[in-house]
Protein backbone atom coordinates (compact mmCIF):
# COMPACT_ATOMS: atom_id res chain seq x y z
CA UNK A 1 0.00 0.00 0.00
CA UNK A 2 3.04 2.56 1.11
CA UNK A 3 4.61 0.95 -2.26
CA UNK A 4 1.63 2.15 -4.16
CA UNK A 5 1.23 5.42 -2.75
CA UNK A 6 4.67 6.62 -3.16
CA UNK A 7 4.80 5.56 -6.65
CA UNK A 8 1.48 7.64 -7.14
CA UNK A 9 3.15 10.48 -5.91
CA UNK A 10 6.26 9.88 -7.78
CA UNK A 11 3.70 9.63 -11.40
CA UNK A 12 1.81 13.17 -9.81
CA UNK A 13 5.47 15.21 -9.83
CA UNK A 14 5.79 14.36 -13.76
CA UNK A 15 2.59 15.50 -14.73
CA UNK A 16 1.01 18.44 -13.27
CA UNK A 17 -2.48 17.03 -14.89
CA UNK A 18 -3.30 12.63 -14.90
CA UNK A 19 -6.05 11.01 -16.43
CA UNK A 20 -5.32 7.20 -14.87
CA UNK A 21 -7.30 4.58 -16.56
CA UNK A 22 -10.41 6.98 -16.88
CA UNK A 23 -13.79 6.05 -18.37
CA UNK A 24 -16.81 8.10 -18.74
CA UNK A 25 -20.59 6.92 -19.05
CA UNK A 26 -23.59 8.75 -19.36
CA UNK A 27 -26.51 6.63 -18.86
CA UNK A 28 -25.92 3.89 -21.26
CA UNK A 29 -23.74 5.83 -23.06
CA UNK A 30 -20.06 5.34 -22.89
CA UNK A 31 -18.16 8.18 -23.90
CA UNK A 32 -14.60 7.33 -22.42
CA UNK A 33 -13.07 4.08 -22.28
CA UNK A 34 -9.88 3.23 -19.75
CA UNK A 35 -7.76 6.76 -20.84
CA UNK A 36 -4.01 7.11 -19.61
CA UNK A 37 -2.81 10.47 -20.26
CA UNK A 38 -0.37 12.50 -18.38
CA UNK A 39 0.57 16.43 -19.01
CA UNK A 40 3.35 17.70 -17.63
CA UNK A 41 3.49 21.71 -16.94
CA UNK A 42 4.50 24.38 -19.74
CA UNK A 43 3.24 21.67 -22.05
CA UNK A 44 0.64 22.32 -24.74
CA UNK A 45 -1.07 19.58 -25.89
CA UNK A 46 -3.69 19.81 -28.82
CA UNK A 47 -6.96 17.17 -28.81
CA UNK A 48 -8.06 15.84 -31.61
CA UNK A 49 -10.48 13.85 -32.44
CA UNK A 50 -14.06 13.73 -34.90
CA UNK A 51 -17.31 14.66 -32.78
CA UNK A 52 -18.93 12.70 -29.55
CA UNK A 53 -15.30 10.73 -28.87
CA UNK A 54 -14.50 13.05 -25.73
CA UNK A 55 -12.55 15.65 -26.11
CA UNK A 56 -15.13 18.27 -24.17
CA UNK A 57 -15.83 15.86 -21.64
CA UNK A 58 -12.16 15.21 -20.90
CA UNK A 59 -11.51 19.19 -20.55
CA UNK A 60 -14.50 18.84 -17.74
CA UNK A 61 -12.92 16.21 -16.07
CA UNK A 62 -9.55 17.78 -15.71
CA UNK A 63 -11.14 21.09 -14.52
CA UNK A 64 -13.41 18.74 -11.76
CA UNK A 65 -16.86 20.08 -13.90
CA UNK A 66 -17.18 16.08 -14.46
CA UNK A 67 -16.49 12.83 -12.61
CA UNK A 68 -15.15 9.89 -13.75
CA UNK A 69 -17.08 6.92 -13.59
CA UNK A 70 -14.40 5.01 -12.58
CA UNK A 71 -10.46 5.74 -12.40
CA UNK A 72 -9.07 9.10 -11.70
CA UNK A 73 -8.53 12.57 -12.74
CA UNK A 74 -5.73 14.16 -11.37
CA UNK A 75 -4.50 17.89 -10.92
CA UNK A 76 -1.11 18.64 -9.21
CA UNK A 77 -2.05 15.18 -7.30
CA UNK A 78 -5.58 15.56 -6.60
CA UNK A 79 -9.09 14.66 -7.61
CA UNK A 80 -10.56 18.51 -7.73
CA UNK A 81 -13.98 16.58 -7.55
CA UNK A 82 -13.64 15.19 -4.04
CA UNK A 83 -12.36 18.45 -2.78
CA UNK A 84 -14.75 20.78 -0.60
CA UNK A 85 -15.74 24.14 -1.80
CA UNK A 86 -13.28 26.16 -0.11
CA UNK A 87 -10.35 23.89 -1.74
CA UNK A 88 -12.60 23.15 -5.11
CA UNK A 89 -12.75 26.51 -5.67
CA UNK A 90 -8.85 27.44 -4.71
CA UNK A 91 -7.75 24.81 -7.28
CA UNK A 92 -10.03 26.03 -10.10
CA UNK A 93 -8.49 29.10 -9.96
CA UNK A 94 -5.49 27.97 -11.35
CA UNK A 95 -7.03 27.21 -14.59
CA UNK A 96 -8.84 29.36 -17.31
CA UNK A 97 -11.23 27.73 -19.29
CA UNK A 98 -11.87 29.38 -22.76
CA UNK A 99 -15.48 27.60 -23.57
CA UNK A 100 -16.23 26.58 -27.16
CA UNK A 101 -19.31 29.17 -27.52
CA UNK A 102 -17.55 31.98 -25.07
CA UNK A 103 -20.18 31.24 -22.47
CA UNK A 104 -20.15 34.75 -21.42
CA UNK A 105 -22.87 35.94 -18.97
CA UNK A 106 -25.47 37.52 -21.44
CA UNK A 107 -27.12 39.81 -19.00
CA UNK A 108 -23.49 41.43 -18.03
CA UNK A 109 -21.40 44.00 -19.84
CA UNK A 110 -17.78 43.09 -21.40
CA UNK A 111 -16.74 44.38 -18.82
CA UNK A 112 -18.58 42.85 -15.71
CA UNK A 113 -18.04 39.43 -17.73
CA UNK A 114 -14.01 39.78 -17.10
CA UNK A 115 -14.22 40.94 -13.47
CA UNK A 116 -16.91 38.42 -12.29
CA UNK A 117 -14.32 36.10 -11.35
CA UNK A 118 -12.13 39.05 -9.61
CA UNK A 119 -14.93 40.34 -7.94
CA UNK A 120 -16.19 36.95 -6.23
CA UNK A 121 -12.16 36.57 -4.95
CA UNK A 122 -13.26 40.04 -3.07
CA UNK A 123 -9.64 40.90 -2.65
CA UNK A 124 -9.16 43.59 -5.09
CA UNK A 125 -10.13 47.25 -5.11
CA UNK A 126 -12.30 48.64 -7.76
CA UNK A 127 -9.85 50.59 -9.00
CA UNK A 128 -7.57 46.86 -9.39
CA UNK A 129 -9.88 45.52 -11.11
CA UNK A 130 -10.66 48.68 -13.87
CA UNK A 131 -6.77 48.27 -14.58
CA UNK A 132 -7.00 44.32 -14.91
CA UNK A 133 -9.79 44.12 -16.94
CA UNK A 134 -8.50 47.12 -19.50
CA UNK A 135 -4.88 45.05 -19.31
CA UNK A 136 -6.37 41.77 -20.30
CA UNK A 137 -8.78 43.42 -22.66
CA UNK A 138 -5.85 44.69 -24.43
CA UNK A 139 -3.82 41.97 -24.73
CA UNK A 140 -6.61 40.45 -26.41
CA UNK A 141 -6.58 43.41 -28.55
CA UNK A 142 -9.78 45.09 -27.63
CA UNK A 143 -10.06 48.33 -26.51
CA UNK A 144 -11.53 49.97 -23.37
CA UNK A 145 -14.97 50.96 -26.34
CA UNK A 146 -16.23 47.23 -25.53
CA UNK A 147 -16.04 47.41 -21.83
CA UNK A 148 -19.76 48.65 -22.00
CA UNK A 149 -21.36 46.45 -24.49
CA UNK A 150 -23.40 43.16 -24.13
CA UNK A 151 -22.40 40.07 -25.47
CA UNK A 152 -25.20 39.91 -27.45
CA UNK A 153 -23.55 43.29 -29.63
CA UNK A 154 -20.07 41.38 -30.42
CA UNK A 155 -19.15 39.03 -33.48
CA UNK A 156 -18.00 35.93 -32.83
CA UNK A 157 -14.76 36.48 -32.97
CA UNK A 158 -15.03 39.68 -30.46
CA UNK A 159 -16.79 37.18 -27.81
CA UNK A 160 -13.93 34.21 -28.20
CA UNK A 161 -11.54 37.43 -27.35
CA UNK A 162 -13.83 38.37 -24.39
CA UNK A 163 -13.86 34.88 -23.16
CA UNK A 164 -10.08 34.49 -23.22
CA UNK A 165 -9.48 38.17 -21.44
CA UNK A 166 -11.64 36.48 -19.05
CA UNK A 167 -10.12 33.56 -18.88
CA UNK A 168 -6.88 34.80 -18.66
CA UNK A 169 -8.07 37.84 -15.68
CA UNK A 170 -6.87 35.38 -12.42
CA UNK A 171 -3.46 34.78 -14.21
CA UNK A 172 -3.93 31.06 -14.78
CA UNK A 173 -1.36 28.40 -14.34
CA UNK A 174 -3.29 26.44 -16.88
CA UNK A 175 -5.50 27.15 -19.68
CA UNK A 176 -8.54 24.79 -21.35
CA UNK A 177 -9.35 25.99 -25.12
CA UNK A 178 -12.35 23.95 -25.78
CA UNK A 179 -12.28 24.48 -30.00
CA UNK A 180 -11.48 27.75 -29.86
CA UNK A 181 -11.44 28.61 -34.17
CA UNK A 182 -14.97 26.74 -33.97
CA UNK A 183 -17.57 28.94 -35.95
CA UNK A 184 -14.63 32.14 -36.66
CA UNK A 185 -13.70 32.85 -40.23
CA UNK A 186 -9.92 32.15 -41.42
CA UNK A 187 -8.46 35.58 -40.58
CA UNK A 188 -10.03 35.59 -37.16
CA UNK A 189 -9.40 31.76 -36.45
CA UNK A 190 -5.21 32.84 -36.94
CA UNK A 191 -5.77 35.63 -34.73
CA UNK A 192 -7.22 33.19 -31.72
CA UNK A 193 -4.06 31.06 -32.70
CA UNK A 194 -1.84 33.73 -32.00
CA UNK A 195 -3.71 34.91 -29.10
CA UNK A 196 -2.87 31.52 -27.91
CA UNK A 197 0.76 31.34 -28.53
CA UNK A 198 1.04 34.70 -27.33
CA UNK A 199 -0.99 34.13 -23.88
CA UNK A 200 2.30 31.91 -23.25
CA UNK A 201 4.82 34.44 -23.74
CA UNK A 202 6.21 35.37 -20.47
CA UNK A 203 4.45 33.46 -18.19
CA UNK A 204 4.57 29.72 -17.44
CA UNK A 205 1.79 27.97 -19.13
CA UNK A 206 0.03 24.79 -19.49
CA UNK A 207 -2.44 24.44 -21.94
CA UNK A 208 -5.11 21.87 -23.37
CA UNK A 209 -6.57 22.62 -26.58
CA UNK A 210 -9.23 20.43 -28.00
CA UNK A 211 -9.95 21.37 -31.68
CA UNK A 212 -10.96 20.17 -34.86
CA UNK A 213 -8.69 22.88 -36.72
CA UNK A 214 -5.26 21.17 -37.86
CA UNK A 215 -4.03 24.73 -38.27
CA UNK A 216 -4.00 25.40 -35.01
CA UNK A 217 -2.82 21.95 -34.20
CA UNK A 218 0.43 22.97 -36.09
CA UNK A 219 0.41 26.46 -35.17
CA UNK A 220 0.00 26.03 -31.00
CA UNK A 221 0.45 22.60 -30.08
CA UNK A 222 4.08 20.76 -28.85
CA UNK A 223 2.14 17.60 -28.68
CA UNK A 224 -0.87 15.68 -30.27
CA UNK A 225 -3.43 13.04 -28.95
CA UNK A 226 -5.79 12.14 -30.59
CA UNK A 227 -8.98 10.34 -29.38
CA UNK A 228 -11.15 8.03 -31.25
CA UNK A 229 -14.97 7.33 -30.93
CA UNK A 230 -15.99 4.42 -28.88
CA UNK A 231 -18.77 3.62 -31.31
CA UNK A 232 -15.89 2.95 -33.75
CA UNK A 233 -13.59 0.56 -31.83
CA UNK A 234 -13.31 -2.39 -31.42
CA UNK A 235 -13.75 -3.88 -27.58
CA UNK A 236 -9.92 -4.03 -27.07
CA UNK A 237 -8.76 -1.28 -29.12
CA UNK A 238 -7.02 1.99 -27.46
CA UNK A 239 -9.38 5.24 -27.39
CA UNK A 240 -6.06 6.83 -28.07
CA UNK A 241 -5.04 6.40 -31.15
CA UNK A 242 -2.05 8.64 -31.42
CA UNK A 243 0.46 10.69 -29.45
CA UNK A 244 3.15 12.52 -30.42
CA UNK A 245 4.65 15.82 -31.90
CA UNK A 246 3.16 17.52 -34.72
CA UNK A 247 5.70 16.05 -36.81
CA UNK A 248 4.97 12.87 -35.87
CA UNK A 249 1.46 13.59 -36.95
CA UNK A 250 1.81 14.52 -39.92
CA UNK A 251 4.30 11.78 -40.77
CA UNK A 252 2.05 8.74 -39.50
CA UNK A 253 0.60 6.18 -41.69
CA UNK A 254 -2.13 4.81 -39.79
CA UNK A 255 -5.18 5.31 -42.04
CA UNK A 256 -7.68 6.36 -39.07
CA UNK A 257 -4.88 9.61 -37.90
CA UNK A 258 -4.60 10.73 -42.11
CA UNK A 259 -8.29 9.93 -42.42
CA UNK A 260 -8.95 12.85 -40.10
CA UNK A 261 -5.86 15.58 -40.73
CA UNK A 262 -6.72 15.37 -44.39
CA UNK A 263 -10.66 15.69 -43.74
CA UNK A 264 -11.04 12.94 -46.40
CA UNK A 265 -14.87 11.74 -45.81
CA UNK A 266 -14.75 9.43 -48.41
CA UNK A 267 -12.96 6.76 -46.69
CA UNK A 268 -15.18 7.53 -43.11
CA UNK A 269 -18.35 6.52 -44.84
CA UNK A 270 -19.24 2.99 -44.42
CA UNK A 271 -19.14 0.79 -47.76
CA UNK A 272 -22.68 0.80 -49.41
CA UNK A 273 -23.82 -3.10 -49.64
CA UNK A 274 -23.99 -4.70 -52.97
CA UNK A 275 -26.61 -4.92 -55.47
CA UNK A 276 -27.99 -8.04 -56.60
CA UNK A 277 -29.70 -8.58 -59.67
CA UNK A 278 -32.96 -9.37 -59.35
CA UNK B 1 -52.81 -9.41 -18.19
CA UNK B 2 -50.52 -12.01 -16.41
CA UNK B 3 -47.81 -10.91 -18.93
CA UNK B 4 -48.38 -7.35 -18.43
CA UNK B 5 -48.40 -7.29 -14.74
CA UNK B 6 -44.55 -7.52 -14.14
CA UNK B 7 -44.30 -4.79 -17.16
CA UNK B 8 -46.69 -2.61 -14.82
CA UNK B 9 -45.19 -3.40 -11.55
CA UNK B 10 -41.91 -2.38 -13.04
CA UNK B 11 -42.64 0.64 -14.83
CA UNK B 12 -44.58 1.84 -11.61
CA UNK B 13 -41.16 0.85 -9.52
CA UNK B 14 -39.02 2.88 -12.01
CA UNK B 15 -41.33 5.85 -12.04
CA UNK B 16 -41.31 5.57 -7.73
CA UNK B 17 -37.58 5.30 -8.10
CA UNK B 18 -37.24 8.65 -10.00
CA UNK B 19 -39.60 10.72 -8.70
CA UNK B 20 -37.78 9.68 -5.19
CA UNK B 21 -34.51 10.18 -6.86
CA UNK B 22 -36.00 13.68 -8.10
CA UNK B 23 -37.05 14.63 -4.41
CA UNK B 24 -33.90 13.94 -2.91
CA UNK B 25 -31.67 15.86 -5.72
CA UNK B 26 -34.29 19.06 -4.95
CA UNK B 27 -33.97 18.69 -1.15
CA UNK B 28 -30.04 18.68 -1.36
CA UNK B 29 -30.53 21.41 -3.66
CA UNK B 30 -32.83 23.49 -1.46
CA UNK B 31 -30.47 22.85 1.49
CA UNK B 32 -27.69 24.06 -0.64
CA UNK B 33 -29.35 27.23 -1.19
CA UNK B 34 -30.26 28.04 2.00
CA UNK B 35 -27.03 27.21 3.41
CA UNK B 36 -25.25 29.60 0.64
CA UNK B 37 -28.37 32.05 1.67
CA UNK B 38 -26.78 32.33 5.20
CA UNK B 39 -23.38 31.95 4.90
CA UNK B 40 -22.02 34.50 2.38
CA UNK B 41 -24.01 37.61 1.24
CA UNK B 42 -25.50 37.90 -2.26
CA UNK B 43 -22.31 38.59 -5.14
CA UNK B 44 -22.19 42.08 -6.25
CA UNK B 45 -25.35 43.53 -7.99
CA UNK B 46 -27.50 40.17 -8.16
CA UNK B 47 -29.80 40.65 -5.47
CA UNK B 48 -30.85 44.21 -7.14
CA UNK B 49 -31.36 42.67 -10.55
CA UNK B 50 -33.46 39.79 -9.18
CA UNK B 51 -35.54 42.15 -6.75
CA UNK B 52 -36.63 43.96 -9.97
CA UNK B 53 -37.15 41.06 -12.04
CA UNK B 54 -39.18 39.54 -9.23
CA UNK B 55 -40.80 42.56 -7.66
CA UNK B 56 -41.09 45.96 -9.50
CA UNK B 57 -41.68 44.13 -13.25
CA UNK B 58 -44.80 42.09 -11.49
CA UNK B 59 -46.73 44.96 -10.14
CA UNK B 60 -48.74 45.61 -12.85
CA UNK B 61 -49.82 41.92 -13.45
CA UNK B 62 -50.26 40.99 -9.74
CA UNK B 63 -52.55 44.53 -9.49
CA UNK B 64 -54.55 43.26 -12.50
CA UNK B 65 -55.15 40.21 -10.35
CA UNK B 66 -55.90 41.43 -7.42
CA UNK B 67 -58.33 43.61 -8.94
CA UNK B 68 -60.15 40.96 -10.75
CA UNK B 69 -60.42 38.28 -7.45
CA UNK B 70 -62.40 40.63 -5.70
CA UNK B 71 -64.40 41.65 -8.42
CA UNK B 72 -65.53 38.09 -9.48
CA UNK B 73 -65.69 37.41 -6.00
CA UNK B 74 -68.36 39.97 -5.71
CA UNK B 75 -70.17 39.20 -8.88
CA UNK B 76 -70.25 35.42 -7.95
CA UNK B 77 -71.61 36.22 -4.26
CA UNK B 78 -73.86 39.17 -4.63
CA UNK B 79 -77.08 37.60 -6.25
CA UNK B 80 -77.16 34.38 -3.46
CA UNK B 81 -76.49 37.26 -0.62
CA UNK B 82 -79.06 39.72 -1.95
CA UNK B 83 -82.00 37.22 -2.29
CA UNK B 84 -81.02 36.32 1.67
CA UNK B 85 -81.13 39.86 2.44
CA UNK B 86 -77.67 39.69 3.65
CA UNK B 87 -75.78 41.61 0.98
CA UNK B 88 -73.84 43.70 3.13
CA UNK B 89 -72.22 41.23 4.87
CA UNK B 90 -70.72 40.48 0.80
CA UNK B 91 -67.69 42.53 2.86
CA UNK B 92 -66.89 39.77 5.24
CA UNK B 93 -66.69 37.04 2.27
CA UNK B 94 -64.84 39.09 0.09
CA UNK B 95 -62.16 40.15 2.16
CA UNK B 96 -61.57 36.95 4.47
CA UNK B 97 -61.54 34.89 1.07
CA UNK B 98 -59.13 37.66 -0.49
CA UNK B 99 -56.66 38.20 1.91
CA UNK B 100 -56.81 35.02 3.98
CA UNK B 101 -56.84 32.65 0.72
CA UNK B 102 -57.27 33.57 -3.05
CA UNK B 103 -55.31 36.80 -2.70
CA UNK B 104 -52.22 35.00 -2.09
CA UNK B 105 -52.95 31.51 -3.77
CA UNK B 106 -53.61 33.36 -7.38
CA UNK B 107 -50.85 35.84 -6.74
CA UNK B 108 -48.26 33.34 -6.56
CA UNK B 109 -49.68 31.14 -8.95
CA UNK B 110 -49.35 34.03 -11.60
CA UNK B 111 -45.68 34.90 -9.82
CA UNK B 112 -45.21 30.97 -10.75
CA UNK B 113 -46.10 31.71 -13.84
CA UNK B 114 -44.14 35.29 -14.84
CA UNK B 115 -41.28 34.98 -12.60
CA UNK B 116 -40.70 30.80 -11.86
CA UNK B 117 -40.49 30.09 -15.83
CA UNK B 118 -38.66 32.50 -16.88
CA UNK B 119 -36.03 31.98 -13.95
CA UNK B 120 -36.29 28.31 -14.94
CA UNK B 121 -35.88 28.93 -18.87
CA UNK B 122 -32.68 31.51 -18.15
CA UNK B 123 -30.84 29.35 -15.81
CA UNK B 124 -31.65 26.52 -18.10
CA UNK B 125 -30.33 28.47 -21.16
CA UNK B 126 -27.20 29.29 -18.70
CA UNK B 127 -26.69 25.90 -18.19
CA UNK B 128 -27.38 24.90 -21.90
CA UNK B 129 -23.99 27.25 -23.16
CA UNK B 130 -22.53 26.36 -20.94
CA UNK B 131 -22.62 29.92 -18.69
CA UNK B 132 -23.16 27.91 -15.05
CA UNK B 133 -19.88 25.60 -16.10
CA UNK B 134 -18.29 29.13 -16.65
CA UNK B 135 -18.94 30.29 -13.33
CA UNK B 136 -17.99 27.49 -11.78
CA UNK B 137 -14.48 27.80 -13.49
CA UNK B 138 -13.93 31.62 -12.27
CA UNK B 139 -14.46 30.30 -8.09
CA UNK B 140 -17.58 31.74 -8.33
CA UNK B 141 -20.40 29.03 -6.58
CA UNK B 142 -23.21 28.82 -9.05
CA UNK B 143 -26.09 28.38 -6.45
CA UNK B 144 -24.83 31.13 -4.44
CA UNK B 145 -24.15 33.39 -7.46
CA UNK B 146 -27.34 32.29 -9.19
CA UNK B 147 -29.99 30.69 -6.83
CA UNK B 148 -28.95 32.59 -3.75
CA UNK B 149 -30.19 36.71 -4.91
CA UNK B 150 -33.79 35.02 -6.90
CA UNK B 151 -34.45 33.27 -3.67
CA UNK B 152 -33.86 35.66 -1.14
CA UNK B 153 -36.39 38.15 -3.92
CA UNK B 154 -39.27 35.80 -4.19
CA UNK B 155 -39.21 34.97 -0.21
CA UNK B 156 -38.89 38.67 0.41
CA UNK B 157 -40.90 40.18 -2.54
CA UNK B 158 -43.45 37.45 -2.94
CA UNK B 159 -45.09 38.45 0.22
CA UNK B 160 -45.17 42.23 -0.51
CA UNK B 161 -46.68 41.84 -4.06
CA UNK B 162 -49.70 39.51 -2.06
CA UNK B 163 -50.13 42.69 -0.05
CA UNK B 164 -50.72 44.55 -3.12
CA UNK B 165 -53.18 41.78 -4.44
CA UNK B 166 -54.75 41.95 -1.69
CA UNK B 167 -55.09 45.36 -1.12
CA UNK B 168 -56.35 45.32 -4.94
CA UNK B 169 -59.07 42.06 -4.10
CA UNK B 170 -60.22 44.71 -1.25
CA UNK B 171 -60.59 47.47 -3.66
CA UNK B 172 -62.39 45.90 -6.48
CA UNK B 173 -64.82 43.93 -4.15
CA UNK B 174 -66.05 46.79 -3.17
CA UNK B 175 -66.08 48.82 -6.34
CA UNK B 176 -68.28 45.98 -8.01
CA UNK B 177 -70.44 45.90 -4.27
CA UNK B 178 -70.98 49.11 -3.53
CA UNK B 179 -70.55 51.40 -6.56
CA UNK B 180 -71.98 49.01 -9.07
CA UNK B 181 -74.44 46.86 -6.74
CA UNK B 182 -75.28 49.80 -4.73
CA UNK B 183 -74.78 47.99 -1.49
CA UNK B 184 -74.81 50.38 1.66
CA UNK B 185 -71.14 51.11 2.55
CA UNK B 186 -70.78 51.96 5.77
CA UNK B 187 -72.27 48.13 6.51
CA UNK B 188 -70.46 46.48 3.93
CA UNK B 189 -67.01 48.12 5.68
CA UNK B 190 -68.66 47.51 9.00
CA UNK B 191 -68.90 43.57 8.75
CA UNK B 192 -65.76 43.46 7.00
CA UNK B 193 -64.19 45.42 9.90
CA UNK B 194 -65.64 42.62 12.33
CA UNK B 195 -64.72 39.72 10.08
CA UNK B 196 -61.17 40.75 8.91
CA UNK B 197 -58.39 40.46 11.90
CA UNK B 198 -54.74 40.68 11.72
CA UNK B 199 -54.65 37.32 12.30
CA UNK B 200 -56.10 36.69 8.89
CA UNK B 201 -53.60 39.07 6.83
CA UNK B 202 -50.70 37.63 8.59
CA UNK B 203 -52.31 33.95 7.34
CA UNK B 204 -51.97 35.05 4.18
CA UNK B 205 -48.22 36.93 4.49
CA UNK B 206 -47.14 33.48 6.11
CA UNK B 207 -48.32 31.61 3.10
CA UNK B 208 -47.06 33.75 0.72
CA UNK B 209 -43.44 33.56 2.25
CA UNK B 210 -43.90 29.85 1.65
CA UNK B 211 -44.92 30.19 -1.32
CA UNK B 212 -42.01 32.52 -2.57
CA UNK B 213 -39.99 29.95 -1.40
CA UNK B 214 -41.48 26.72 -2.98
CA UNK B 215 -41.54 28.71 -6.28
CA UNK B 216 -37.74 30.11 -6.55
CA UNK B 217 -36.64 26.82 -5.41
CA UNK B 218 -38.35 24.56 -7.81
CA UNK B 219 -37.77 27.19 -10.45
CA UNK B 220 -33.99 26.99 -9.95
CA UNK B 221 -33.36 23.17 -9.62
CA UNK B 222 -35.80 22.74 -13.10
CA UNK B 223 -33.34 25.59 -14.49
CA UNK B 224 -30.22 23.66 -12.72
CA UNK B 225 -30.99 20.30 -14.11
CA UNK B 226 -32.41 21.01 -17.48
CA UNK B 227 -31.54 19.01 -20.85
CA UNK B 228 -30.02 20.28 -24.14
CA UNK B 229 -31.10 22.03 -26.63
CA UNK B 230 -34.15 24.22 -26.82
CA UNK B 231 -36.37 21.41 -26.37
CA UNK B 232 -34.73 20.76 -23.36
CA UNK B 233 -35.03 24.76 -22.18
CA UNK B 234 -38.95 24.50 -22.82
CA UNK B 235 -39.56 21.59 -20.56
CA UNK B 236 -37.90 23.38 -17.68
CA UNK B 237 -40.17 26.24 -17.98
CA UNK B 238 -43.19 23.98 -18.51
CA UNK B 239 -41.95 21.52 -15.58
CA UNK B 240 -41.09 24.42 -13.64
CA UNK B 241 -44.46 25.92 -13.35
CA UNK B 242 -46.57 22.62 -13.07
CA UNK B 243 -44.50 21.91 -9.75
CA UNK B 244 -44.55 25.25 -9.00
CA UNK B 245 -48.38 25.42 -8.94
CA UNK B 246 -48.70 21.70 -7.56
CA UNK B 247 -46.71 22.57 -4.56
CA UNK B 248 -48.22 26.10 -3.49
CA UNK B 249 -51.77 24.25 -3.84
CA UNK B 250 -49.85 21.56 -1.38
CA UNK B 251 -48.69 23.89 0.90
CA UNK B 252 -51.54 25.75 1.26
CA UNK B 253 -53.68 23.15 2.39
CA UNK B 254 -50.89 21.98 5.26
CA UNK B 255 -50.35 25.57 6.14
CA UNK B 256 -53.98 26.48 6.24
CA UNK B 257 -54.15 23.41 8.54
CA UNK B 258 -51.23 24.48 10.64
CA UNK B 259 -52.37 27.79 11.03
CA UNK B 260 -56.13 26.84 12.45
CA UNK B 261 -54.30 24.88 14.72
CA UNK B 262 -51.78 27.23 15.92
CA UNK B 263 -55.00 29.78 16.38
CA UNK B 264 -57.24 27.07 18.18
CA UNK B 265 -54.02 26.78 20.52
CA UNK B 266 -53.44 30.10 21.15
CA UNK B 267 -57.15 30.87 21.53
CA UNK B 268 -58.90 28.02 22.15
CA UNK B 269 -62.12 29.63 23.11
CA UNK B 270 -62.66 31.02 20.08
CA UNK B 271 -63.37 27.56 18.42
CA UNK B 272 -61.83 26.46 14.54
CA UNK B 273 -61.39 29.04 11.69
CA UNK B 274 -62.16 28.46 8.21
CA UNK B 275 -59.58 27.21 6.39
Amino acid sequence: MARRIKLDTLRSAEHLIELRDVSVQFGSQAVLRDIDLGIAANQTVAIIGQSGCGKTVTLKLVIGLLRPTTGKALFDGRELYTLGDRDLTKQRLRFGFLFQGAALFDSLTVFENVALGLREQRRFSEREMRERVRQRLLEVGLNSEVEAKKPAELSGGMRKRVGLARALALDPEVMLYDEPTTGLDPVMSDVINELILQTRQGRPLTSLVVTHDMKTVVKVADRVVMFYPLAELGRDEEQIIFDGTVAQLQETTDPRVRRFIEGDARAARPTPPERTQP
Amino acid sequence: MTARSPNFITRLGDRAEGALVLLGDWALFAAQAVLWTVRRRPSHGTLTAAAYFVGVRSVTVVMVTGGFIGMVLAVQAYSQFHQLGLATRLGSLINVSVVRELGPVLAATMLAGRVGSSMAAELATMRVTEQIDALSCLGANPVHYLVVPRFLACVLLIPLLTILADVMGVAGGAFLTVKIYHVDAHHYWAHSADYVGLWDINTGLVKSVFFGAAIALISCHRGFNSKAGAEGVGQAATESFVASFIAILALDFFLAMFMNTLYDRIWPVAGGRII
